[in-house]
């Protein structure tokens, strides 16, 4: 900080996410999670997890994700949303619906759950259970009418990619079949695992321009009963999304061994050092952390961001795609068209309507043994 | 739908949830994944809307709470206006 300057001030941490565990019935590939997360061993335990949604809660949390891998596989999952309820979060859990039954879904209700997201990985059982890798749509369908039946608002999410585009409206039919209060079509964002993959996900540009009319036409038809929420894919936009809405800002993500990261592929940056929740309270590593503080505000910046009138509004884009394709997160984003590295961008996405099929490497632990290293 | 009058009753959506943040001094609506921070007016008025009261008591409420505005012009016509856009945004429902 410069002499003579005010403080910055820090904002608080509104949004909590708790990656419980990596454990995962699926294999998505294209998982958020580390390609390395099979090296990652030792789950925070349930007292550490209550001291963070205090410790949180105290600092100004009031959303909570619980998310994972699979949140189901912790056992204590109702412990946590009962204190979490106590401390007065607005509780969601993120899940693939695998690892629950019906006497669950009630139990996580009566725990105080607010919220239930549940993916879809298609619209049909073929696909969906190819792309998940396990069979999961007929239980995922009876668990989104258990959801409904015990009075959550329900959200279904359907991450999209050139596999599945051309089923948005058939999403669609089936949250409202199904009786979704929201619906999420999310563009794939290519960090983790689906960067690994990302030539055998990415659309084309001409499926992208459809999926996105077909998007706000079903935004239309559906709007008196249900939001539908389309994520734009953003390697074929002009300006980079706000991550995070700007690093330190108002997110923080535990990782499942308690490691405190500002989003969740940060870990994968280089020459950060990121501290664990273990050793350090909250306060300290949301305030005064190097990592929390590395691109907080605009300090950090270089051109073409540290001029541009557009600063306040997306924060220079993404911290990890800027590292991705520059190998430098301090450049700025090259999803946007003022980055001197654009055109990497729009190599790629050029490429997508004109490669063969690759094949599709899932989120495994056999596989994040072979590709933990990538990428480099 | 019809426009809302002075003897219309609203509640809060069930789904949503309104409460008091000492960190933002605000009251927030919470609702899936999502918050908003509301100001300090449009959460008095929220926190009014509890499914017993006509629109009319809860004006004449805020009246006693803000008592230099002009109750019988500004105030129930920004009160109104303000619950026509809550109703919309999903965030309040008629009884």
């Amino acid at each position: 900080m410069k002499a003579g300057f005010a403080p910055f001030r820090v904002s608080p941490p509104l949004w909590l996410l708790a990656e419980l565990t990596y454990a995962c019935p699926l294999q998505c590939p294209y998982c958020s999670n580390p390609l390395a997360f099979a090296r990652h061993r030792a789950e925070l335990d349930t007292a550490n997890w209550l001291r963070v949604l205090r410790e949180a809660r105290a600092l100004g949390a009031c959303q909570l994700g619980f998310s994972g891998g699979e949140p189901l596989t912790r056992s204590d999952l109702e412990v946590l949303i009962a204190e979490a309820r106590r401390l007065g979060y607005y509780s969601n859990l993120i899940t693939s619906g695998i690892g629950m039954d019906a006497r669950r879904v009630a139990a996580l209700r009566n725990a105080g759950l607010d919220h239930i997201q549940i993916s879809f990985q298609a619209s049909e059982p073929v696909l969906n259970d190819y792309l998940a890798g396990t069979q999961a749509f007929a239980h995922k369908l009876e668990m989104a009418r258990q959801v409904k039946a015990n009075g959550f608002p329900m959200v279904l999410c359907f991450v999209i990619h050139r596999h599945n585009i051309e089923q948005i409206e058939l999403f669609c039919e089936l949250a409202s079949r199904l009786g979704a209060d929201y619906v999420e079509l999310a563009n794939t964002q290519y960090h983790g695992w689906a960067w690994l993959n990302r030539q055998a996900l990415l659309p084309s540009r001409a499926q992208v321009e459809q999926a996105e009319a077909t998007a706000h036409r079903c935004q239309q038809r559906y709007a008196s009963s249900m939001k539908i929420l389309y994520v734009v894919a953003d390697y074929f936009e002009q300006r980079p999304k706000a991550c995070v809405n700007g690093w330190g800002s108002v997110f923080l993500d535990i990782a499942p061994d308690g490691t405190a990261l500002p989003c969740h592929s940060a870990g994968e940056l280089p020459g950060l050092s990121f501290p664990n929740v273990r050793n350090a309270s909250l306060a300290e590593i949301w305030r005064d952390s190097a990592a929390f503080n590395r691109f907080r505000g605009f300090d950090w910046m270089r051109e073409p961001c540290l001029s541009c009138p557009e600063k306040h509004k997306d924060f220079g884009g993404c911290r990890c795609q800027a590292y991705l394709f520059t190998g430098d997160p301090s450049n700025a984003d090259p999803v946007c068209a003022k980055s001197p590295e654009h055109q990497r961008v729009v190599a790629l996405a050029n490429a997508a309507g004109n490669t063969p099929a690759r094949p599709i490497r899932f989120r495994n632990s056999c596989n994040s043994r072979i590709y933990h290293g990538i990428p480099k | 739908m019809a426009a809302l009058t002075t003897q219309t009753i609203v509640r809060l959506t069930p789904t949503y949830r309104l409460q008091w943040e000492p960190v933002q001094n605000a009251y927030v609506l919470l609702y899936p994944e999502g918050m908003v921070t509301l100001n300090a007016t449009a959460g008095e008025i929220l926190t009014r809307c509890d499914g017993m009261h006509r629109v009319a008591e809860i004006i004449a409420d805020l009246q006693r709470l803000y008592p230099e505005t002009d109750a019988a012009t500004h105030l129930s016509a920004d009160v109104l206006e303000f619950m026509e856009i809550a109703r919309n945004e999903g965030w309040l429902r008629t009884v």
